[in-house]
């Protein structure tokens, strides 16, 4: 037992000092290390983990833990007391949420913007051209249901422009809605931007025009139960520098 | 007989083990809110979501009945060449991850899938995000249950009833409605029962192949899951109360085949 105990000591060191490899070109001289748990909504799954492997690069030491889900799943497991480090919401209602439940540690910062774009199958067979072809009869239009911010901003963006049909289903994420749509059982669906360009070839996108398009803010906030606030500060500071910044935008974000 | 004197490491175990289920059950119950939980019952997407469960997990029952007596009666009594593969494949959802069969239910009835594509092109007929596609989920993963519990009847029952009607020239029909579904009607009404508990249970199929919307797809297990995320998460208590309730009342009416004489 002490044996194996001397070995975890032996291969903690070992992070420790991997994490004491000063950055290049970096003007951080904290060595950062530890595991931190990221808590990010689910149209973030690809531009994070690029920016999680970026950042380990960077600092060898600090892995990564991610949970990406719909925003207010990952409200409630916080809420709960999931062992979250940060959180990154794709509204600010829900970041609101969990600053007023005491649960953040300083203010959000929003870091990124997305908009929406209308998901259909690769080479749009329906012949979907705006938002007025989601109610054609005919189109089995799907989105996230209303507690999730994506099809919150979905409704918003049908109401500016005044079109009025009735999702098929309501799903729980963006990431659903996406599945959905590339398995063939739902004609389109509104979505991110970015989660049109992640699916690549495997659907198509149609444009919404600018009037009628909703502008998502991404904020991101260290949590009070996170034990490696340094850590946290410097992913977030991170994601906010040039360099993160030019990674969320090669995923079709909108700079913050 | 003299009582067993119980050794303090099992005795202590035992006490962890039954207070892991009790505590769940009893956070249930404390967290609710009695006050206004007939309001919270009462609100339109909770009526809605316990109507559809209600129709959904019956319609579910009662398609397990008609094609599930049948399929037990062929186990129970049928010797064909891959009799016990055929129970092993048609038991798998008892066992098998329900999103799994999801995906599979899908892949057959999807829009795309094998025979979906057949019933959209011939019919116009889709199945995923309608009521009827709810309703085949939770018969899928429930029918088994029914199948099972029939068999075993059948298997049981004393036989010579139905050679006594047949030498008394009842056909094979007759034995079968007058004669064999009255004797194995125990099994009948147990299996009917452990599969429409099941069927008002099911989420994971449910929700990936029928999707969500409230009316539509949306049983009670859903909408307790996705009430959780909301401003309202007590709504979620309350029905999953509901549920508990449900689960109490079938095991106290199965109580003499589960529970022993309790």
């Amino acid at each position: 037992m002490r044996r194996a105990i001397s070995m975890v000591a032996v291969s903690l060191a070992a992070v420790a000092c991997g994490s004491t490899t000063p950055a290049q070109g970096q003007g951080s001289p904290q060595p950062l290390s530890g595991t931190l748990s990221l808590f990010a909504a689910a149209s973030l799954t690809d531009s994070f983990k690029a920016l999680g492997a970026s950042f380990h690069q960077q600092y060898p030491g600090v892995q990564f833990l991610y949970n990406f889900e719909g925003t207010p799943t990952l409200v409630a497991q916080i809420e709960q007391g999931a062992p979250a480090d940060v959180f990154a919401s794709a509204d600010t209602a829900n970041m609101s949420k969990v600053q007023s439940d005491g649960l953040a540690a300083g203010s959000p910062k929003i870091f990124a913007h997305n908009q929406l774009e209308i998901v259909v199958a690769p080479g749009n067979p329906k012949g979907i051209s705006g938002l007025e072809d989601l109610a054609r009869p005919g189109v089995i239009y799907i989105s996230a249901g209303p507690t999730v911010p994506a099809g919150k901003y979905a409704a918003q963006a049908l109401a500016k422009a005044g079109v009025n049909v009735t999702p098929k289903s309501l799903e729980t994420d963006v990431k659903s809605v996406i599945s959905k749509i590339e398995l063939g059982e739902a004609d389109a669906g509104i979505v991110y931007t970015t989660d049109v360009k992640a699916a690549g070839s495997r659907v198509s996108g149609v444009l919404i025009p600018v009037s009628d398009n909703v502008v998502a803010d991404y904020p991101i906030v260290t949590l009070k139960s996170s034990s490696n606030a340094a850590a946290d500060e410097g992913f977030i500071s991170f994601v906010t520098s040039a360099q993160g910044q030019a990674v969320l935008e090669s995923f079709g974000f909108l700079p913050a | 007989m003299r009582p067993e004197r119980v050794p303090v490491v099992i005795g202590v175990l035992a006490a962890m083990g039954a207070a892991f289920f009790i505590v769940p059950l009893v956070g249930l119950v404390v967290r609710t809110p009695w006050s206004d939980a007939l309001a919270q019952l009462t609100a339109p997407e909770t009526v809605e979501a316990l109507r559809l469960s209600l129709v959904a997990s019956l319609s579910a029952t009662a398609i397990a009945l008609l094609l599930g007596v049948p399929l037990a009666w062929v186990y129970a009594r049928v010797e064909f060449p891959g009799r016990s593969l055929l129970r092993a494949l048609t038991t798998l959802p008892m066992v098998l991850p329900p999103v799994v069969g999801g995906v599979a239910l899908f892949l057959a009835f999807g829009r795309r899938g094998l025979v979906g594509a057949w019933l959209d092109s011939a019919f116009g007929i889709t199945i995923p995000f309608t009521t009827a596609g709810a309703v085949m989920a939770e018969t899928f993963v429930a029918m088994p249950f029914l199948v099972l519990t029939v068999e075993a009847g059948l298997r049981s029952m004393d036989r010579r009833y139905e050679e006594a009607a047949r030498t008394l020239g009842a056909g094979r029909w007759t034995v079968f409605s007058r004669v064999t579904i009255p004797l194995i009607a125990p099994s009948l009404l147990a299996g009917a029962v452990l599969c429409w508990a099941r069927a008002l249970g099911e989420f994971g199929a449910t929700i990936t192949f029928a999707g969500n919307f409230p009316g539509v797809t949306q049983t009670m297990p859903l909408a307790v899951y996705l009430l959780l995320e909301t401003t309202n998460p007590e709504a979620s208590y309350v029905l999953s109360l509901v549920l508990l309730c449900v689960s109490v009342g079938v095991l106290v009416a199965l109580r003499h085949r589960w529970l022993g004489s309790a």
